[in-house]
């Protein structure tokens, strides 16, 4: 067994295939679904999560990689009383979502962006976001989701 | 077992039928005018539901619970005032989910904020068409939706009277309340709902649905009702299921169609780690629901699929497709330029009328297979339980999967459950329900254990049913004033049947602008086909929506006219192509869309030296779409699309919000797909995954600016026909910024080819 830190508990894994993506465990262990399965391959973005602070693809990371580091997933980023980050509003504000399947690795990425850089621009935007397929076409609206998440930081809001 | 091969175009053809983009044969019509009939009376208080065409039976979706008002099966008023609106189609990320609410909700007079919304059980009997394809679901359910809201809110009304002792007349609604302005009372639709349960139904006829100037909620901007739930990962979707006892399977098919299975390492892939099981399903022969391969049953996701990339499968590839794209492509070119065997339109005399032309055209366009492509990959969860089923899916199709699974397990159709789960992306691609067909054979063979079943992204490119490619030559003849005089075009495409085209490679003779010409004719050649094809959002006219509009601004620009000229001139006076049917072209509307697309584009403007301002018109799905895009094309011809105006005229609008998510997203995906492109040889598609399929990123996306001209006409859909025009409108406008004419889908190859035209 292996201990990974997944939303700020500590949980206890089987890791006789060290080598299992850390998007199955999620997914089919810890029930944690909002994280999806895209392509497997590191190429959509769909299955982003952030180890210690850093939006990585969990279906291109073993658990043996992600073992003992911070993991965050969608489902960890609003407050246990249910308080939704400035990127979570933003994205329900400006009503982003079409299929909404690519949007929990789409936040994941935007917020990465977001606590590291709270105005980044359109540059920015692109080159952070850039692995992130959404086959919907949102782009628009994710654009307009991390300017106004990001004006709602500069008020104070948490990203 | 020999089943043999059945190609998928019977079972479109069906379901085209069934979502009114076809008409219906003979078989018994569904009367699109519900009619309200009083239902059983249950302990609790009034159940009363819509009848169908009169015979259905009447049922609520779950069974009143004391002091609930429920009028029929499409809402229930809770004594505590909340109201639940069951939405009766799929959400594929079209936004029905919202705004068939909404609609109910308006003739309802609900407060928007008192809605809960979930989704209806599956019961064509109940609840008519339950499905969502052909941009056809809010015009077959506009009428019935506000229908449902509006007896409903009747009852209300009449409760209200008779508790405050007024007339009717004397009453009015508005947030979840009945009002009596004279007196200033008002009573909320909860107080209300034991009385309303006891008021009769209102004769559908009786109803009065409101005017567009008494709207509060359509038309204005609402958020997707799972926004919440998609923010904070909720488990939304087919994907995310999880069931007691559920295993997680995975299955291989041929990947040249066709292939069965000759032998598999099934002892060795048994013996892996996590896997429980593994077997050959004969299958039944249709492509649209269960061809041979290998089930691995697992564990977990990840053991699945692990031991599926350990499995070695010996195919028989006998009977299998062997269709080769390169093979076709020239085969085409050969084609090109005499007339095909098969005439869909002959009008006046194009010979003698191009003979005599003071200018000719001719043209040749290309187009290749693309893949949906769905975000998410197909899935099913499926338990079979000896003398009935339950299927839970993310399907555009929900009651197809009810028959067709009662069909496969011989059980009858009030056996089988079916859940219908939003779906990651629909674009037609889960108009088919092979992989629940697959899933539910799994289950079977399996003992009945409950299965997911998750395709690998890579099984989804392979086992598609792509949109076809084709090819278009056109020949096009001027008067001396610059009129188009005589069109042809040799339309060249595919068959399964030997019959007809592959579903998404037909034209029909109303081709836009074939039914404007005096001295036209449009012929075919169908070349045979193994590889499935399917309805790609906006079939056949996201194709043919490239080469005619492409097409006509070569004529145009050979006749040195303005192209908005040019096509106003085309459409001619205003009026209806076939008349009594507002689902066709309708040339005033047509023009209104091109005439303030120009005008917001700014048409006729000088625009810098590298940049280009392109129009396309077209006709689809019911909906009047013009687009301009203006571009700028760079040394080393990469496009780069600044700027995309969209006019659209598909009545009124009922969600702005996702009305220009949905326009926004079908500009995207138009711009993606011109680049995009499937190699097909031996049968086999070559590209896996978006490596070798990229889709289109954040980079490069267009400014998109959005207008509809909301006419007095009944609202229609908006999924698919803001895409067809993009891909023309783009083309137009890397000709008038370089010259260049792009004939070719991808447009990333026709311009690195092609020389100046
Ligand atoms: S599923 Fe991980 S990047 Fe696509
Ligand atoms: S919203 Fe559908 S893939 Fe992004």
């Amino acid at each position: 067994m292996i201990t990974l830190t997944v939303n700020g508990r500590a949980v206890e894994v089987d890791d006789s295939d060290p080598s299992t993506p850390l998007l199955w465990v999620l997914r089919d262990t810890l029930d944690l679904v909002g994280t999806k399965y895209g392509c497997g391959v590191g190429q959509c973005g769909a299955c982003t999560v952030h180890i210690n602070n850093v939006p990585m693809r969990s279906c291109s990371t073993p658990i043996s990689a992600a073992a003992g580091q911070r993991i965050t997933t969608i489902e960890g980023l609003a407050k246990d009383d249910g308080t939704l980050t400035a990127v979570q509003k933003a994205w329900i504000d400006l009503d982003v979502a079409q299929c909404g399947y690519c949007q929990a690795g789409q936040i994941m990425t935007a917020t990465a962006l977001l606590r590291k850089n709270p105005k980044p621009t359109d540059e920015q935007i692109n080159t952070a976001m850039f692995g992130n397929l959404c086959r919907c076409g949102t782009y628009i609206r994710i654009k307009q989701a991390i300017n106004a998440a990001s004006e709602s930081i500069a008020k104070g809001g948490v990203a | 077992m020999n089943a043999p091969f059945i190609s998928a175009d019977a079972y479109f053809t069906d379901v085209m039928r069934e979502i009114g983009a076809l008409p219906m044969p003979e078989r018994t019509q569904l009367s699109r005018r519900s009619i309200l009939k009083i239902g059983v009376a249950g302990g609790a208080g009034l159940v009363l539901a819509f009848q169908i065409g009169g015979a259905g039976k009447a049922m609520a979706a779950a069974p009143p619970v004391k002091g609930e008002f429920v009028p029929n099966a499409f809402l229930r008023v809770a004594p505590s005032g909340r109201i639940l609106i069951y939405s009766k189609s799929p959400e594929i990320g079209q936004g029905i989910k919202t705004a068939f609410p909404l609609i109910i909700a308006e003739e309802l007079d609900a407060a928007w904020t008192d809605v809960d919304i979930e989704q209806a059980p599956i019961n064509p009997a109940v609840y008519g068409r339950q499905s969502a394809g052909g941009s056809r679901s809010i015009p077959q359910s506009w009428d019935q939706l506000r229908q449902a809201g509006a007896a409903a809110r009747a009852m209300l009304v009449s409760a209200a009277a008779k508790d405050l002792r007024v007339p009717v007349s004397e009453l009015t609604t508005a947030d979840s309340e009945v009002i009596h302005q004279a007196s200033g009372r008002k009573i909320g639709y909860g107080d209300l709902a034991i009385k309303a349960a006891a008021q009769p139904v209102p004769d559908v006829k009786a109803l009065k649905l409101k005017t567009r100037d008494q709207y509060k909620l359509i038309g204005r901007s609402f958020g997707g009702v799972d926004n919440a739930g998609i923010v904070t990962g909720k488990p939304l979707y087919g994907i995310d299921l999880k069931i007691p006892g559920m295993v997680y399977a995975t299955y291989t098919k041929c990947p040249a169609v066709g292939g069965k299975v000759a032998s598999a390492n099934l002892d060795a892939i048994k013996k892996l780690p996590g896997v429980k099981d593994a077997f050959v399903l004969e299958g039944n022969g249709l492509v649209a629901e269960l061809m041979p391969g290998v089930a691995i049953l697992a564990d977990s996701t990840w053991a699945a699929f692990r031991a599926k990339s350990a499995l070695q499968v010996k195919w028989d590839e006998s009977d299998a497709s062997k269709d080769s794209w390169s093979a076709t492509v020239a085969k085409a070119k050969d084609l090109a330029g005499r007339n095909g065997n098969e005439e869909i339109v002959k009008t006046g005399d194009f010979d003698g009328a191009y003979k005599g032309a003071v200018k000719k055209v001719e043209a040749f366009y290309s187009y290749p297979f693309v893949a949906h492509a769905t975000m998410e990959p197909m899935n099913c969860t499926a338990h079979f339980k000896g003398d009935s089923a339950e299927i839970w899916a993310g399907t555009q199709t929900p009651e197809r999967i009810l028959s067709s699974t009662a069909k496969m397990l011989g059980l009858a159709e009030n056996k089988v459950t079916v859940h219908q789960i939003r779906a990651g992306g629909g674009f037609g691609r889960r108009l088919v329900n092979d992989y629940a067909a697959e899933a539910i054979a799994i289950s079977k063979q399996a003992g009945g254990i409950p299965v997911k079943l998750t395709w690998t992204r890579e099984d989804d490119m392979a086992h598609d049913f792509f949109r076809p490619g084709g090819f278009h030559s056109f020949k096009a003849g001027l008067d001396a004033n610059g009129k188009m005089v005589a069109l042809s075009d040799h339309f060249i495409t595919f068959t399964a049947d030997g019959k007809a085209p592959v579903t998404g490679g037909n034209i029909p003779k109303e081709e836009f602008p074939f039914p404007m010409m005096t001295d036209a004719v449009l012929t075919q050649t169908m070349l045979p086909l193994m590889t499935p094809t399917g309805a790609w959002r906006a079939p056949r006219s996201n194709t043919n929506a490239f080469a005619f509009q492409s097409f006509l601004h070569e004529v145009s620009a050979a006749a040195g006219r303005d192209h908005v000229e040019f096509l106003l001139e085309l459409l001619g006076e205003a009026r209806w192509l076939v008349p009594g049917n507002d689902g066709a072209l309708n040339t005033g509307r047509a023009a209104g869309v091109i005439k303030l697309a120009a005008e917001k584009a700014g048409w006729g403007r000088s625009l810098p030296k590298g940049r280009g301002l392109g129009m396309a018109f077209y006709f689809s799905h019911a909906g009047h779409f013009a687009e301009t895009a203006e571009v700028s094309v760079d040394a080393n011809n990469k496009v780069t699309v600044h700027k995309v105006i969209v006019v659209g005229d598909i009545g009124p609008i009922i969600n702005m919000s996702s009305s220009i998510n949905q326009t926004e997203g079908a500009v995207i995906d138009g711009i993606s797909t011109m680049n995009l492109e499937l190699s097909i040889e031996k049968g086999r598609i070559g590209e896996g995954n978006f490596d070798e399929y990229p889709i289109m990123r954040i980079t490069g996306i267009p400014e998109v600016e959005t207008h509809f001209i909301q006419s007095e006409y009944a609202p229609t859909g908006l999924g698919e026909p803001a895409l067809p025009p993009v891909a023309p409108a783009v083309a137009n406008a890397v000709f008038m910024a370089t010259g260049k004419r792009i004939r070719q889908m991808p447009f990333f190859k026709a311009l690195s080819t092609q020389a100046s035209a």
